[in-house]
């Protein structure tokens, strides 16, 4: 593949290409974030330095990186994804032998100044690997055993290194990210309907696993798994923080408690009010139409990523676009299913909304990519 | 290597399927999240405010001021005095020990308190308040107050906590409060829930528990908000309480007080009635205690001081204590003799010093016999004889007919704790007690107010206000409860001729003011005032026929819990009555000698409403008066005139 191959002529270039970005989605992510920024700055009690200010520094940064990677042509990003991805999965081996140990899990890496989650990069890396994959794969190819076979390697690699962290949130959304790019490459359903099916005998054998001298997943995750299925068991201890959430989240009502108005979040009834509860702290104090309106957001921004995607005739850029819209998608997802209390608690931030600065540059980069697909698309 | 336009086509519809496939399927997961919204946000918004209501707003009791108690003339006898009281909140004070050691240069505390503190602290939840100092000064807590910031966590705190400014002088009348224990909650149905309050005092006896609901007021509320750590946030708003009742008693201090120093550290009673109203103008039971001590928490050692005192501190002798009347019960017996017509006023029987019923031989305490003797001589002389003639004749029954109207044997309703009913004994009495049938001999030894006969002080002290009125008078504790005067009944006449009454209360004069009276030293000798009154002197052994052979042992010689009882009953004045007095000195030798100048003394201080002119008391008597005045150390009161200045 060169760059030849792109129909150059006509593709904007230089500073033209300002003018072919995908200025809705621009509006929409900073909306969202400005939401973000609102919130931090109520459950803060009116503190801006507390976590708005930093967040819309971060905000500040991430937008320029997302800018310049715009600018960045998609070729580029083909040409190195194989790479990426093999940087990812050593990161992922490092901080697996010296990461800091936060939440009761090895996440962070420090480098200098810099702390990173190279789980966090994985997610954005292994798409590029993944779309790549298929743009070089003949069409007819898509479905045959081996060439299924090769990316379920390329995907359960950096799974398993995710899960010895452990973290099962971020092994589940990689493993759903990879499914959403292998889905949309073609892969034939039948694969998927017997993944699904090995899925559930899995999830059956891992309850059952319980307690017994193989048991596969830590006690935490288990009792998480018992406060998803019936929240009352232990009010006071594991299921405290779904309770309270659901409390703020319901008491918002149609319109709220008015801005920092919140009882749950502002007297520390909410668990994680500035990250990954961030959500019920929203619903509390702007009700139905503040939670409505980010969810109409996140949607649009998955529409516009989407349809992006659909008028892209580069196969590459397209499944790029995808994979990453598809990681958006899942993020805020299982985020909202989570405090809403429809999935169990596994402590997923919201993006672009919750405070943390390796998600929301890792989100913004991420965009900045698919802007680039956007940029760069075929024409003609 | 280029795509074939075959090859990128079918691309892209293979794509195009998919992603409406996967739009699908993303469209029902926000569906499903926005109708879980829905129905969390519009359809049960409700029951979710009302679980944050309930997580953010709680409901605190303000414990309501308790109810003040004055003397007649408006004096506090109880009141509330604030308490100046320290927390630490672990949470808010950070580095504790360090908190504790700036604060201990401003109150002294010693370094076994200070470690319990910390222990305290460190069991306790971080943002639960620690009492760390109680009852400090105004200066303390102020100091502390200043010194705030360099003291993160210390919260001064000021509270009212029950006093009794005139520490002992009403311990027995009142009683005290103190916490609430769960044995006291367990008697209450349905305990106002301000007594689960961890500082809340109850009265636990005298009148501070019989006056309990009255004195308690009612608690205000404050609604606040709390953080999840049940931190208060803010309030919200604010219902006051309302203070208890003010209740005024009969009682007048300075009496009291006069009174509770003149018993001094003798095991007595003293009880003064205004015999026109009832009121009790001052019961005082000796020795006494400071009630405050018991609300502040008594000592270990202290405690067991009072409870191991042989003259019973503790014991409320006016009321709780039942001692054998002695001679004051001779009025009733003659009285029950003139009104059954048995004898009249001057009838006379022959005294030799001794009698003897069914073989046994009753003595008089005179040996040589008083010769004859009427009814006023058999109380001016306390002629036993006289009174075992009288007692085969009249018989056992009427005598306690007439002892309960004179409220002997009845119990009398009044605010304070374990009120006892004394005995007039009686045949059925003895047959229900002791299975037994009344014996003659239980005749004679009750008719001189021994034997089965027991009467509390405050029971003569209203025996001698019906004998010097005529009236059934009732003894009164509560004269006002909040400004509301507590009306004073017409005290009905007692069913008892006014010649017969009259008799007994001349005897009783003659005991004090003729030439041989027996308590002629203690009379007053001002005429408007001039007292009448009866000694009483009852054994708390049995003599037998061999000491008495040898000669009676003196209550010099005697322990002191074998010496007999010294009683005593005055009223004045003598024309016009006013005040009756009762005094009983548990084992003070002869009635006439050590309780009938108390008496005395109390009742001229109640006529003159102060110490009374030295011109009241005979001469022979007034340097030992001022002596015993110069060692009292009398509190000021409120005088009459002042606290009606005030109303």
């Amino acid at each position: 593949m060169s760059y030849l191959d792109y129909q150059v002529a006509q593709v904007p270039t230089g500073w033209r290409k300002i003018l072919h970005l995908n200025w809705p989605l621009v509006f929409l992510v900073t909306a969202v974030s400005s939401i973000g920024f609102l919130m931090l700055y109520s459950v803060s009690g009116g503190d801006i330095d507390r976590w708005a200010g930093p967040q819309m520094e971060r905000f500040a940064v991430g937008m320029a990186v997302m800018l310049a990677l715009a600018f960045v042509p998609i070729w580029f990003w083909r040409s190195i994804s194989v790479v990426s991805y093999v940087i990812c999965v050593a990161l992922l081996v490092l901080v697996e032998v010296v990461g800091d140990v936060g939440m009761g899990a090895q996440r962070w890496l420090v480098l200098g100044p810099i702390r990173i989650q190279p789980s966090e990069l994985t997610k954005v890396a292994f798409v590029l690997t993944l779309a790549a994959y298929y743009d070089w794969l003949p069409v007819d190819k898509v479905s045959r055993p081996f060439w299924v076979l090769v990316p379920v390697v390329l995907i359960l690699l950096p799974t398993g290194l995710v899960l010895m962290q452990p973290d099962l949130g971020t092994s589940i959304m990689l493993v759903a990210g990879g499914g959403i790019v292998m889905f949309a490459a073609g892969v034939s359903l039948w694969y998927f309907a017997a993944v699904i099916a090995i899925a559930v005998a899995a999830v059956t054998t891992v309850l059952e696993s319980r307690g017994t001298d193989w048991q596969l997943l830590h006690d935490y995750q288990f009792r998480r798994i018992d406060t998803f299925l019936d929240p009352g068991s232990d009010p006071l201890g594991a299921g405290y923080n779904i309770a309270q959430a659901q409390i703020a989240l319901g008491s918002g009502g149609w319109s709220g408690r008015g801005f920092m108005q919140g009882t749950q979040s502002r007297l520390n009834f909410l668990p994680e009010k500035h990250t990954d509860f961030i959500f019920t702290s929203l619903a509390e104090e702007f009700g139905f139409v503040g939670a409505g309106s980010l969810l109409v957001l996140y949607v649009l921004i998955l529409g516009f990523c989407m349809y992006s995607a659909l008028t892209n005739r580069d196969r590459f850029a397209s499944l790029l676009t995808i994979g990453i819209a598809g990681t958006f998608f899942l993020y805020f997802s299982i985020n909202m299913a989570t405090v809403m209390g429809m999935l169990p608690a596994k402590g997923s931030p919201l993006p672009l909304v919750s405070y943390g600065g390796t998600s929301l540059m890792i989100l913004l980069m991420g965009f900045g990519i698919v802007q680039s697909a956007h940029v760069h698309r075929p024409r003609g | 290597m280029r795509k074939s336009e075959r090859d990128i086509a079918e691309s892209s519809r293979l794509i195009t399927r998919r992603v409406l496939m996967l739009g699908a399927i993303q469209a029902a997961v926000v569906s499903a999240l926005g109708l879980k919204l829905r129905s969390m946000q519009l359809e049960h918004a409700d029951e979710y405010r009302m679980l944050s209501d309930g997580n953010s707003i709680k409901i605190r009791l303000l414990p309501p001021a308790r109810g003040l108690v004055l003397d007649r003339n408006g004096t506090i006898i109880a009141g509330n005095e604030q308490n100046y009281r320290v927390t630490l909140t672990r949470e808010e004070a950070g580095d504790i020990s360090a908190v504790i050691a700036r604060l201990r240069h401003i109150i002294a505390m010693s370094d076994r308190q200070a470690a319990e503190i910390l222990e305290e602290i460190r069991k306790r939840s971080a943002v639960t308040p620690v009492l760390v100092a109680d009852r400090l000064s105004w200066d303390e807590f102020s100091s502390i107050a200043l010194n705030a910031p360099a003291l993160p966590g210390v919260t001064p705190e000021a509270g009212l906590s029950r006093s009794y400014p005139r520490a002992g002088d009403f311990a027995h009348v009142l009683g005290y409060v103190g916490p609430v224990s769960d044995y006291d909650l367990s008697k209450i149905e349905d305990p106002d829930p301000v007594l689960r309050l961890p500082e809340f005092q109850l009265g636990k006896v005298g009148m501070e528990a019989k006056l309990e609901e009255a004195l308690r007021g009612k608690a205000g509320s404050r609604r606040v908000e709390v953080n999840s750590a049940g931190r208060e946030m803010r309030e919200l708003s604010r219902q006051e309480g309302q203070q208890g009742a003010t209740v005024q008693t009969t009682l007048d201090a300075g009496l009291q007080n006069f009174a509770t120093q003149r018993l001094g550290n003798e095991s007595a009673a003293a009880v003064v009635l205004d015999v026109t109203t009832g009121d009790i103008v001052a019961i005082s039971s000796s020795p006494v205690f400071d009630p405050n001590k018991f609300v502040r928490g008594i000592s270990g050692p202290d405690y067991r001081a009072l409870m191991e005192h042989d003259h019973r501190p503790l014991a409320d002798k006016t009321v709780q204590g039942v001692y054998p009347p002695g001679s004051t019960f001779k009025m009733v017996t003659l009285l029950a003799g003139l009104e059954s017509g048995v004898i009249d006023s001057g009838s006379r029987f022959y005294c030799p010093g001794y009698t003897t019923v069914a073989g046994r031989r009753f003595h008089c305490w005179s040996r040589g016999g008083h010769g004859m003797v009427d009814a006023m001589g058999s109380l001016e002389h306390s002629c036993d004889v006289y009174y075992y003639e009288l007692a085969q004749r009249v018989g056992i029954d009427r005598i306690a007919a007439m002892a309960r109207k004179l409220g002997i044997g009845v119990r009398h309703d009044l605010p304070m704790s374990a009120i006892a009913e004394g005995i007039a004994p009686d045949r059925d009495w003895k047959r229900a007690r002791y299975d037994q049938e009344w014996q003659v001999g239980d005749s004679l030894n009750a008719s001189i107010g021994q034997g089965y006969v027991l009467a509390s002080p405050l029971q003569l002290a209203v025996m001698t206000a019906r004998l010097a009125t005529g009236r059934a008078v009732a003894p009164r504790l509560v004269r006002a409860i909040d400004g509301q005067a507590e009306p004073v009944p017409d005290w009905p006449a007692l069913d008892i001729a006014p010649l017969h009454l009259h008799a007994a209360r001349a005897g009783m004069d003659a005991v004090m003011n003729s030439s041989r009276g027996t308590a002629r030293r203690s009379r007053i000798t001002l005429p408007e005032w001039r007292m009448a009154g009866k000694t009483g002197t009852s054994q708390v052994r049995n003599i037998t026929a061999a000491e008495r052979a040898r000669g009676v042992i003196s209550n010099e010689q005697l322990p002191w819990n074998r010496r007999d009882h010294a009683l005593f009953v005055c009223f004045a004045p003598y024309e016009m009555p006013r005040y009756a007095v009762s005094v009983v000195v548990e084992h003070g030798g002869g009635g006439g000698a050590v309780a009938a100048p108390i008496a005395r003394d109390i009742l001229l201080y109640a006529l003159a409403d102060g110490l009374p002119p030295l011109s009241a008391y005979p001469e022979a008597e007034r340097a030992k008066v001022q002596e015993i005045w110069s060692r009292m150390n009398l509190m000021p009161s409120a005088r009459k005139g002042e606290a009606r200045a005030r109303a």
